[in-house]
């Protein structure tokens, strides 16, 4: 699965983007992001609270509860400022 | 018409361009965003925008398109930027164009609102000794809440 990051949380991971290899056992966004959290101190600290966090899958507005599979492609981001 | 790009724009060009996409044009709005030249009291250095390319152009159609659903529009144009700006230039550009100026008015302030929390662009602000990501404001998502009544 690629999954992608953006703004501050790019910045706090060091990266834009990576593989991830995810199992069957990771249907949702949220156990996605629970997985991500086992990395390291910098995941946890950028979702230990979700509420200030947008996802989209394959370029769409998602929510945490949504299923994902393996060939999707996942983001975060905070709230847009476009215009 | 969409367009996700690096370079400036000309709104002369682009009026010009949307005059020949379309005829009998009673009414035209247009909205520029431009790069202030203070962060709150700080003199503000450059305006970084990052995006997320293939998601803002998916996004910027889905606006448009929601804009020609909503008012009867001859013709509307979105141009918005990315990279590195300077204070003074211009990020944004909406120009919607219809028979009658309440059409042209209203789709364009509807737009542009929509743009500022459902364009996928982050805003990161350098001033002489500091860099900052730009939080969304609470009063752009209740402008664009407004449009949903």
């Amino acid at each position: 699965m690629k999954v992608l990051y953006f703004s501050w949380i790019k910045d706090k991971l060091g990266k834009s983007h990576e593989e991830i290899q995810v199992s069957d056992n990771i249907k949702t966004i949220n156990d996605l992001i629970t997985l991500l959290k086992q990395n390291n101190e910098n995941y946890k600290d950028v979702f230990k609270d979700t509420s200030s966090i947008k996802v989209s899958i394959n370029m769409e507005t998602a929510s945490f509860e949504d299923s994902v599979n393996d060939n999707d492609e996942v983001a975060f981001f905070p709230p847009m400022t476009g215009g | 018409m969409i367009k996700v790009q690096e370079e400036d724009f000309s709104l002369t060009d682009e009026i010009t361009f949307l005059k020949k996409r379309c005829n009998n044009i009673g009414a035209l709005s247009t909205f520029i965003g431009i790069v202030r030249d203070k962060r709150e009291d700080e003199k503000l250095v450059s305006m970084t925008l990052e995006h997320y390319p293939g998601m803002t152009e998916k996004m910027l159609n889905k606006i448009d398109t929601e804009a020609l659903n909503r008012w009867d529009l001859l013709a509307t144009t979105i141009i918005h930027r990315y990279g590195k700006l300077l204070p003074g230039e211009q990020i944004v550009l909406v120009i919607t164009a219809s028979k009658h100026r309440k059409e042209a008015i209203e789709s364009c302030h509807f737009i542009i609102d929509w743009l500022k929390t459902k364009g996928p662009f982050w805003k990161y602000e350098k001033t002489v000794d500091k860099g900052f990501w730009v939080d969304a404001k609470s009063q752009d998502l209740d402008e664009e809440l407004k449009w949903n009544n």
